[in-house]
């Protein structure tokens, strides 16, 4: 990695409660994290950990409780001006897990890739509107004769296209992608993800990934945070953290991946998190630097022990 | 996997072929599949959406839609000819009983106004014939046996008070509470998490040693296969295209649909360059498909694809798969580089991984 990485998203130490009084519920709480211009930057965890959460909060659909998020060297959580808010809205886009219930259903494809035009005057002339949706079809695979047709009449891969081309039209800085392929099948998955790299690759687009499927992520991403109960217990560079993983339970999930080979998965031992393993009650745990770039959740004595066993390795 | 396969076959499918009517459309679901489930093993059925592996597994138990009918073929579980039933009256004997389903979301298969102890007890009331009490101890017992804890307790609890792999747990429960011969398990850990989905896989191992069943495994995670199966079935448009054992179909693979499966794992390819993907979309299933269904897909299709369908080729006693490369008059095609050294990669891969480690290390330590 290169050294002082442009950083495009940085969260800090960011929480955001559901509710009120004593409904109240913590969804997140102590996210840090920094995203780097050009990269793809993963959430993972399980179903209720906090990742959707965590990418609403950076696209505003939910308010923060605490923390600061900034994206592109502005503070943009809490009440923003109208027109501030108005240009975020272009420059971070999302791309849904689910695209048959993300896309309308009443619209044709030209409306719904030429929403976002529509919306912030992107065109000079309806000539001009029409030919940034067609570059845009093709780029994504689809074909000019689609772009009449309605949703339901395409396959889900296609309509993922769709989808990817309605958030990318808008030439955005930073892109949500929260589980954007969990949705379609295994020989359309590979058709979108390397989409999605083309236009990595092509407009040096930064990617905030959501996923559950660790063996995708680990294909697409360059760094990796891992979230468990609403709080981010290690970030790592890929490859760092599937062969160096220090977390107990980044290492449970490591163990619980299935291998694609019968000799191989025979073998394999499931190893099992015991969250009461950690003594939390006077030795407050913090998000610490292991290694360069290797953020682990720990307290004092814990950090002791992992670099304990950092040293045993290296030695 | 178990050493308990014998080659005796329980369930026999034959030329089965099953049509829906849509709209006054008829779609061809399921076309001419034959296949033998033997006592004891696992077998898994692999394949997209829209392959057909659930509406196969469906007629077993007769629990096809509506507009859904076998239209030739037969199916025999155990000398008893399952296609000739016609009443919901005489399904009973078996669906549940013999055959019993676990399905993908353990949220919808479940009662909600119901509470989990009663549901469990319902069925062995129904198939057993046992008394309420009697009932309540043995659906106690089984919410223990399938990792439950403080099963008295959440006996009384209602679905909406357990979490997802909890619920699967009450499913699996619910399906083993008559000693079915045969459990089809329909993609039942896809809705959950990984780590459950591990435990989840780990229990039903070792409740088919403990209770001695057969099982039909429905998935797409070639993951997931890979742990479980003790042979393979890989469908494509209502067909299977080709079966053979767990090491067979992974290390040894000849039809160009499962090379393209297990081209695109994503644990094969290499950062930086373009996951294997399988061009186009899968044939609708209302048009008349002329030669091989996976044809218009194939980078490796011949002529002979394009006008006849395959027969199933034979390429051992347990590995079968159809396509026209097998003929002895096709051209040798290997396949393709990424897959050819499968286990030599996965394995290279895994030395490196913290996993390939900790065990070595565990050895160690044992030693």
């Amino acid at each position: 990695m290169q050294t002082n990485p442009e950083i495009v998203l940085s969260l800090r130490d960011v929480a955001v409660t559901y509710g009120e009084g004593k409904n109240a519920l913590t969804a997140v709480q102590h996210v840090n994290f920094d995203i780097h211009k050009g990269e793809t930057f993963s959430l993972v965890g399980e179903s209720g950990s906090g990742k959707s959460t965590i990418a609403k909060a950076v696209l505003g659909i939910h308010d923060t409780s605490s923390g600061v998020v900034n994206f592109e060297g502005a503070q943009i959580n809490g009440k923003l001006p109208a027109k501030q808010r108005h240009a975020l809205d272009r420059k971070i886009q999302m791309i849904f897990q689910d695209p048959a219930a993300s896309l309308n259903e009443r619209a044709t494809v030209d409306y719904i890739i030429s929403e976002g035009l529509y919306n912030y005057h992107l065109y000079d002339s309806e000539e001009d509107r029409e030919k940034k949706v067609r570059q845009m079809m093709a780029e994504v695979g689809l074909l000019p004769e689609q772009l009449y047709r309605y949703p339901h009449e395409f396959s889900g891969g296609q309509r993922q296209r769709i989808g990817i081309a309605r958030a990318l039209i808008m030439q955005p800085d930073l892109v949500v992608c929260d589980e954007p392929i969990s949705a379609l099948d295994m020989s359309i998955r590979a058709q979108v993800l390397n989409l999605l790299k083309k236009f990595q690759e092509e407009e040096g687009l930064t990617y905030l990934f959501i996923a559950h499927d660790l063996s995708v992520v680990r294909y697409i991403s360059d760094r990796i945070a891992v979230i468990r109960h609403g709080r981010i217990v290690e970030v790592a560079e890929t490859e760092e953290l599937f062969t160096h993983p220090i977390h107990p339970y980044t290492q449970a999930l490591l163990s619980a991946v299935p291998v694609p080979d019968p000799q191989l998965a025979q073998h394999k031992q499931l190893i099992v998190y015991d969250p009461s393993m950690h003594h939390y009650e006077t030795d407050k745990p913090s998000l610490v630097e292991i290694l360069p770039g290797h953020f682990v959740w720990c307290n004092k004595a814990e950090e002791a022990k992992y670099r304990g066993e950092l040293a045993g390795l290296a030695g | 996997m178990s050493e308990e396969s014998t080659n005796k076959t329980i369930l026999k499918v034959d030329d089965l072929s099953v049509n829906f009517q849509v709209r006054g459309k008829t779609l061809k679901a399921i076309h001419h599949v034959s296949l033998d489930l033997h006592d004891g093993e696992t077998l898994a059925i692999v394949g997209e959406s829209g392959s057909g592996k659930s509406v196969l597994t469906k007629t077993f138990t007769g629990m096809l839609e509506q507009n859904g009918k076998v239209v030739g073929g037969t199916i025999d579980y155990n000398g008893t000819r399952l296609t000739d039933i016609k009443t919901d009256k005489e399904w009973v004997k078996y669906r549940g009983k013999e055959l019993a389903t676990i399905f993908q979301d353990p949220m919808t298969s479940l009662d909600p106004i119901h509470t989990i102890g009663s549901q469990i007890s319902e069925v062995i009331v129904k198939h057993q014939g046992k008394s309420k009490a009697e009932a309540k101890k043995m659906a106690i017992q089984l919410m223990t046996r399938t990792g439950i804890t403080d099963a008295a307790r959440r006996y009384s609890d209602y679905p909406f008070q357990y979490s997802g792999g909890m619920r699967q747990r009450i499913v699996i429960a619910i399906a083993l509470a008559c000693h079915p011969k045969i459990l089809i398990c329909d993609e039942p850990t896809t809705a959950l998490d990984v780590t459950t989905q591990a435990q989840i896989l780990d229990l039903i191992r070792e409740l088919k040693n403990e209770y001695k069943f057969s099982m039909i495994f429905i998935t797409h995670d070639l993951g997931v296969v890979a742990s479980i199966a003790d042979r393979i079935a890989v469908m494509y448009s209502g067909r299977i295209i080709e079966i053979g054992t767990c090491d067979e179909i992974f290390y040894d693979p000849r039809h160009p649909y499962t090379w393209s499966l297990l081209s695109s794992l994503p644990q094969l390819a290499t950062k930086g360059d373009n996951l294997y993907s399988i061009p186009g979309t899968p044939p609708s299933l209302y048009a008349d498909i002329k030669g091989d269904a996976f044809a218009p897909r194939n980078p490796f299709a011949l002529k002979a694809d394009f006008k006849a369908e395959p027969p199933m080729f034979k390429i051992s006693d347990t590995h079968y798969a159809q396509t026209w490369l097998l003929d002895p008059r096709a051209p040798k095609i290997e396949k393709p580089k990424i897959i050819q050294n499968l286990h030599e990669r996965m394995e290279k891969q895994m030395e490196s991984d913290f996993m390939k480690r900790a065990e070595t290390e565990d050895i160690a330590d044992a030693n």
